[in-house]
């Protein structure tokens, strides 16, 4: 396995991100498996910005602690960093700005000469650190060309003169060379534009959300493409207004879904208890971030499974769906639109700040996700929107068909029209109770467990989410079998307790304090034997994880 | 099509005498008029209310209905047209409903100028809560919250809405029907977000009948130019929802034209003909 990690750090408008995004189109032209980490703070300018791009000769979906190149613009991150470095790793900075053992360019003294801004710094490391990986600087030119859409020249010709910099220097003549690799190269997505390709995929029409970290980027991707997805983006006042904009258009018959992080979603609750009541299909992505309250704002925690789940007075269906990568965002935000419009029901597609943002090798055959038609009225006799039926699913019809249509927030008869009558309140709850009872005989049928490692193996890792990356890995570096339910409610439990059969060992890990994943499983009799958390706000690096998985197994 | 086609067999629970009663007949003739006359088709009309004595309309109304929550008629609302630019969507809300609890969303409303109506049943006082002061109480008003009168003075809608950028701002008094009509009529005709303050008594708890009775004068009757917004101002704050003495105007403040939201976010777009994802294109975009 070929695989190399490289680090880039500097301060908030330094452009790391779009360097990491470089340097991850670099290694992605010569075949490698790619997966970025982003890490920065709540601010926009100064404090201490990071990407860290794996690549690899293998498929890997998460970021390691330890690196194999570092490219500092400024002294911390030199200093933050320097511990990640092995025996061969290389430090690539700016000597004009930091101090440190390794290639020094004096990279700020280049764009000043050159009359450009400081952020093409950026350009001149990349040209430098393919130069001392022995990477052509065609591939370089090529991904810039790719990556950047202003002043493209410019920053060609800073890369090209750090590449000459660094090609004369004895840092290119030794230590590890890139090679190309079979396979790739591959689509790079954040868990964020999967998640717009996939609500896309599903038939989204209207995309509402107010800003908020982690799913802003999801909201400015749908904004700037609206022609290719064919779907409009809008950014009303608040989550409240996203969220009855949403269940308008979806009432009028067009799916729509929003997107909004912790506290947003506290205030869309109203709505979601309106879309159990009303039966109106509702898509929400709910992108978990470190709080309670405004926490830390740009750092992952999956902290909000159980509020996902119980958000919303009352008893009514749901689905929960909580994506691990991009593919999975891709795959399960097209499926959330389809489950909130066949059940009529909110569906809840659970990420996180490390899979939002969070760049992923795309090899989804999106071939296997389509629109699927929802249940709708043939027309007969006189349209009654909750009409009782088998399955508890009335048939839909929309305005401006010529039924009429009552959605009601309290309860109602199957006509729509408001009742208080004991008989008929029963009747609806029964009706609502049958369609989770078709919801879960529906998620049970498909396949929502996702088996990787070694299906055999005596030790199970079990996690959800964007702890998959690592996750997964681990247990194939120790011969466990890592299996993630991908509906987390209704629970897929029989095929769970297939997928765990035979395991020894069953260890839950989860991005949160308490374990709540796992003490929805113990509310389903499902034991877990032991548990890895975290809660510092980063997410599990997979050399990390690893450790932490051996000692737990001690 | 006769008004009382537009009924639904849900039985009417609205105290006797309220004003509710005026609200939901002249809604009722309003829709019909427009019918005969080609400028409303049944099947496209969406109304929307909120929650309180109000928004029993929904059930009342034999016609497309999103019985919402409190305060959130105005944001469903938005999606409807949205979602369908053809449809006539018109939102009943409570004063409570439209300047308290959900006030944020009425307010973006007419920013945007987004092609809805809204009909605001404005008596005052929370009926279906059994009596608390709202928004529009006069200062004093002693409900069930305030048993020592109400600390806060009334807030002016027709000023907030002119303030806010709405294209057609009118008040009606559920005491002259004819009148009523009138301002629902236009209020649906008009192209852009408009909305009608219906000042109407609630007679179990704020009974203002004789009090709009005597006060209520026509705008149009006196020559009111509707086209000038400033006009329009000094006119909203001849009354400041307080129980003083003085004449209360009725009819069109204002009226302008402006593009709609629908417009300018659907370009010409309908959602339901937006095509299909070009995902393959999108993808290329990604190496």
């Amino acid at each position: 396995m070929e695989e190399f990690s490289i680090l880039i750090g500097g301060q908030a408008g330094d452009g790391i991100k779009q360097a990491g995004n470089a340097i991850a189109r670099v290694f992605n032209r010569l075949g490698y498996w790619i997966f970025v980490y982003e890490d920065y703070p709540s601010l926009i300018r100064g404090g201490h910005n990071f990407a860290m791009v794996r690549a690899s000769s293998e498929r890997i979906a998460s970021h390691r602690d330890g690196i194999d190149a570092l490219v500092a613009l400024n002294q911390e991150a030199v200093d933050r960093h320097s511990w990640r470095l092995g025996e061969d790793s290389v430090v690539i900075f700016d000597s004009d700005t930091a101090k440190a053992e390794g290639l020094g360019i004096p990279m700020s003294g280049i764009v000043k000469r050159r009359g450009l801004p400081a952020i093409l710094r950026n350009a001149i490391a990349l040209g430098a650190l393919a130069a001392v990986l022995g990477i052509g600087l065609d591939v370089v030119e090529d991904a810039i060309r790719a990556a950047v859409d202003k002043r493209v020249e410019e920053n060609l010709e800073a890369a090209r003169e750090g590449y000459g910099i660094a090609n004369g220097s004895p840092w290119a003549a030794e230590g590890r060379r890139v090679e190309r690799v079979p396979g790739g190269p591959r689509p790079l997505l954040t868990g964020n534009e999967a998640l717009a390709l996939g609500l896309a995929r599903g038939g989204m029409k209207i995309y509402a959300a107010y800003p908020m970290t982690p799913t802003s980027a999801l909201l400015h991707y749908i904004a700037a493409h609206e022609d290719e997805l064919g779907a409009i983006a809008i950014h009303p006042e608040s989550e409240i207004a996203v969220i009855g904009i949403a269940q308008g258009a979806a009432y009028a018959g067009i799916r729509s879904a929003v997107g909004t992080s912790g506290g947003g979603f506290s205030l869309m609750v109203e709505h979601i208890s309106l879309a159990g009541q009303a039966e109106i299909p509702t898509v929400i992505v709910l992108g978990q971030r470190l709080d309670p309250a405004t926490g830390a704002p740009t750092y992952t925690k999956q902290g909000n499974l159980f509020f996902a789940m119980f958000a919303g007075h009352g008893e009514f269906p749901r689905a929960v769906l909580a994506p691990g990568d991009a593919n999975e965002a891709f795959h399960l935000a097209a499926e959330a639109m389809n489950l909130a419009w066949r059940f009529q029901i909110p569906v809840i597609i659970l990420s996180d700040k490390h899979l939002s943002e969070s760049t992923f090798s795309f090899h989804f055959d999106i071939s296997r996700a389509a629109t699927e038609p929802p249940k709708l009225w043939d027309g007969a006799g006189e349209y009654r929107r909750y009409a009782q039926t088998e399955d508890g699913i009335s048939p839909l019809a929309f305005p401006g068909g010529g039924a009429v249509v009552k959605a009601n927030s309290y309860e109602h008869d199957e006509f729509g029209i408001t009742t208080e009558d004991a008989d008929l309140i029963a009747k609806a709850q029964d009706k609502r109770l049958r369609k989770a009872k078709a919801l879960e005989e529906y998620v049970n049928g498909k396949e929502m467990v996702s088996v990787e490692g070694d299906p055999e193996g005596k030790i199970a890792l079990l996690f959800w989410g964007s702890t998959k990356g690592a996750a997964a890995e681990v247990a194939e570096r120790i011969g466990a079998r890592a299996i993630q339910p991908l509906c987390l409610m209704p629970l897929p439990k029989r095929e769970l307790e297939e997928r765990l059969e035979g395991a020894e060992r069953v260890v839950g890990i989860e991005g949160n304090s308490r374990g709540q994943f796992c003490g929805w499983l113990r509310c389903h009799g499902i034991q877990v034997d032991g548990v890895v958390l975290k809660y510092d706000g980063r997410p599990f690096a997979a050399d990390e994880l690893e450790e932490r998985v051996r000692r737990s197994l001690r | 099509m006769r008004a009382s086609d537009l009924k639904t067999y849900a039985k009417n629970t609205w105290c006797p005498g309220c004003g509710n009663f005026a609200i939901e007949l002249a809604a009722r003739q309003a829709f019909v008029e427009l019918m005969e006359e080609g400028k409303l088709k049944i099947e496209n009309l969406v109304v929307l209310s909120g929650i309180g004595c109000h928004a029993k309309m929904s059930d009342y109304l034999r016609a497309n209905s999103f019985y919402s929550l409190h305060g959130r008629v105005v944001a469903p609302a938005t999606g409807v047209k949205l979602a369908n630019p053809e449809l006539t969507v018109v939102g009943f809300a409570g004063d409570g409903d439209a300047y308290g609890e959900g006030l944020e969303h009425l307010v973006f409303a007419a920013k945007r100028n987004v092609g809805i109506s809204m009909i605001i049943h404005d008596n005052g006082v929370y009926g279906l809560t059994t009596g608390q002061f709202t928004p529009t109480s006069p200062p004093g008003f002693q409900g069930k919250s305030t048993p020592r009168g109400s600390p806060e003075d009334p807030m002016n809608p027709i000023a907030l809405m002119l303030s806010s950028g709405a294209t057609f701002v009118a008040r009606a008094f559920s005491g002259n029907l004819q009148h009523l009509k009138g301002m629902i009529r236009e209020a649906i005709t008009h192209r852009g977000f408009s909305i009608v303050d219906v000042l109407q008594p609630c007679v179990t708890f704020r009974n203002t009948w004789d009090f709009f009775s005597k006060r209520v004068y026509d705008l149009q009757e006196r020559g009111h130019d509707a086209s000038n917004w400033n006009e329009a101002m000094e006119r909203a704050r001849e009354w400041d929802y307080g129980g003083g003495a003085g004449e209360i105007p009725i009819g069109i403040f204002y009226r302008a034209e402006r593009p709609t939201f629908e417009d300018r976010v659907l370009r010409g777009r309908r959602p339901r003909e937006l095509p299909m994802p070009e995902l393959e294109k999108v993808l290329k975009g990604h190496v």
